[in-house]
């Protein structure tokens, strides 16, 4: 009765009341903290990103004469252009499997390293080492160290398994071991924060209970785990995909690894070709999110709840 | 095996209520032995396999890095273990022939002008994401995670083309601008969960006494801030001295940061520059780098990032 008064009679007339009612529903001056955030990210992703969505619809005259159809032009070459088009089979081949990779032996390492032992800190920086060494250094380390004069093919020559040095580098290889070492580390440092985010309690009632090991990680962890896995495939993926330095440098960038960001930076930075370079940047996005969709869709067919940390 | 003891017992015996009863200790002597609070000496296999794996990954990172440097400063080295003798002239050779002082202070002006935007913008907003509910408040975190998710090239490519329409291409705003994309949104999503797991009665109190936003923010948040504003700020700093693909993009001769010389020192026509002259360019910023690290490791703790984390205690 008493909070209906208040509403009616301050209606329109007074400007606290209608300040309170806002407060109410948590909009006051204090979201003025938001607004520059918002301004960059309005301005700075929001902004470019529609951009260049509108600029794919305004295909160069050359893109128009080679493939037709108007203002698709653009999508028609990137579908209809083999040489565009076989790039997105070729980061696929790329990404999917060391994204795998580097979630699959990330969970064991993650569980071994879990425990509290001598010299933790100290191999767990060593894990995390590379991320900072970024692609450039492991390119330039790669080249030399598995080069066909370095030291990788030197000793396998010297303990006689081989006879010819092997090529490791500049070739599809060469940015497999460069996406591992680089993705290997992110991904561990994810799935060892998940897994300390699991209440070690669960797993200890499950022990009380007598699961063995098999069936504590099956039942236990696994569906506790599974939001992070995803989450953790989903930005591995991410980071694969968009393999570009390292794609130019120890890879074969006319060949095996002419990834799509490689051909998105040829068409922007050498043909200037801006509307073909957003609409292979775009269309990078798109299958992204289709691959981002999946993973989602197998997660939600797992345990939702609770894992008794913050995880 | 346990577990198996245990469901042979509820079935063998449905008179009893297998909830109530506690399973009988499993009688083998292997985890008589384990009750005791032992662990056996023989690793399980799996053990071995995960060691061997950690063994191959440490070889091939040591290898990398030892080799960089050892190219470095090897004189000439060809067809050999190691090089004929060693110097530093690859180092000089290389701060004379690409400016390295003048790369090194882009590099630095770029991250420095990178964090101090990046927290100024991020903290209120990521101040405000922890403590408040507000209309939209899904839509605007998700706005904010996105440049996260996203490749840097997917909307590096239009971003840049933008700043070449406004005629910054090549220019050091232009690079901090790009950087600032990813980074605003990194320190919205490492600050949140710290702002959380604040006390809020604290910000009550002194609201309550009478402090204004501005006080509250000034004089309780920003000190119980500190430690997390600073770890957000390395992080950002590796990640800013590390950006390759969006800076690359926008940036050019006068404006590109470390990383990107040495990219385009390595691709540069015909067969790039000599390839010790890159590696001594390489572990400069290697060392760089590394001391930021180990300044990091000392605020925080690497498994941080995505929760707090609470030490596993020993089973």
């Amino acid at each position: 009765m008493s909070v209906r008064t208040i509403r009616r009679s301050g209606a329109g007339t007074s400007s606290a009341s209608l300040r309170h009612r806002l407060a109410e529903r948590g909009i006051d001056t204090s979201l003025l903290m938001l607004v520059p955030a918002l301004i960059f990210a309005l301005a700075l992703f929001i902004y470019p990103f529609s951009y260049g969505i509108g600029l794919t619809f305004q295909p160069s005259a050359a893109t128009q004469q080679a493939w037709g159809g108007g203002i698709f032009a653009n999508y028609i070459a990137f579908f209809k252009d083999s040489f565009v088009f076989d790039s997105v089979w070729l980061t696929m081949r790329l990404a999917l499997p060391v994204a795998v990779f580097n979630v699959l032996a990330s969970i064991p390492v993650a569980f071994k390293l879990r425990h509290r032992f001598r010299g933790k800190k100290l191999l767990t920086t060593l894990v995390v080492l590379p991320i900072t060494l970024g692609t450039v250094l492991t390119a330039q380390g790669l080249l030399i160290f598995a080069g066909r004069q370095g030291w990788l093919n030197r000793f396998l020559i010297q303990i006689h398994l081989i006879d010819q040095p092997i090529q490791f580098v500049n070739n599809y290889w060469g940015v497999v071991f460069s996406l591992v070492i680089s993705g290997f580390p992110f991904a561990f440092l994810l799935i060892s924060s998940y897994l300390s985010g699991i209440d070690p309690s669960i797993e200890a009632a499950a022990k009380v209970m007598g699961a063995n090991w098999h069936q504590r990680f099956r039942r236990v962890i696994l569906p506790l785990l599974a939001p992070g896995l995803a989450t953790t495939s989903i930005l591995t993926f991410v980071l694969a995909f968009s393999v570009f330095p390292s794609a130019r440098l120890v890879g074969d960038a006319m060949g095996a690894t002419r990834v799509m960001s490689l051909m998105a930076f040829w068409a922007f930075g050498e043909q200037n070709d801006y509307p073909m370079a957003s609409t292979i940047a775009v269309m990078m996005g798109l299958i992204e999110l289709v691959v981002i969709a999946l993973v989602l869709l197998w997660r939600s067919s797992m345990y939702k709840g609770s894992s008794g940390g913050k995880g | 095996m346990a577990t198996s003891t245990v469901s042979d017992d509820a079935t063998t015996t449905p008179g009893r209520p297998p909830t109530d009863v506690p399973p009988p200790p499993p009688a083998t002597k292997r985890s008589a032995a384990r009750a005791r609070g032992e662990r056996s000496l023989a690793a399980a296999p799996t053990t071995w396999l995960v060691w061997a794996a950690m063994a191959a990954f440490f070889i091939f990172l040591i290898g990398i890095l030892v080799s960089v440097v050892v190219d470095s400063f090897g004189k000439p080295w060809f067809d050999s273990w190691l090089p004929d003798h060693f110097s530093t002239s690859w180092y000089s050779d290389a701060w004379d022939q690409f400016g390295m002082a003048h790369i090194i202070a882009v590099t630095l002006i770029v991250a420095a002008a990178v964090i101090v935007v990046a927290v100024l913008v991020g903290v209120p907003a990521a101040y405000l994401l922890a403590r408040r509910k507000f209309p939209l408040k899904r839509t605007i975190t998700l706005l904010f995670l996105l440049p996260v998710l996203m490749p840097p090239i997917t909307y590096g490519i239009p971003l840049a083309t933008v700043m070449y329409n406004f005629g910054l291409g090549r220019t050091l705003t232009a690079v901090i601008l790009v950087n600032l994309v990813p980074s605003i949104p990194f320190v919205i999503m490492t600050m949140t969960p710290f702002i959380e797991q604040i006390n809020p009665t604290i910000e009550d109190a002194a609201r309550m006494s009478g402090a204004s936003m501005a006080k509250v923010f000034t004089k309780i948040l920003m000190p119980l801030l500190i430690p997390g504003i600073l770890a957000a700020s390395i992080l950002v700093l590796v990640r800013t001295v590390g950006m390759f693909e969006l800076t690359f993009l926008v940036s050019g001769p006068s404006s590109d940061t470390l990383v990107v010389a040495i990219y385009r020192a390595m691709t540069a026509a015909g067969g790039g520059e000599a390839r010790q002259l890159i590696s001594s360019m390489a572990v400069v910023y290697t060392l760089t780098m590394m001391v930021i690290l180990v300044i990091a490791l000392r605020f925080i703790s690497p498994t941080q990032l995505v929760a707090r984390v609470k030490e596993t205690r020993e089973d």
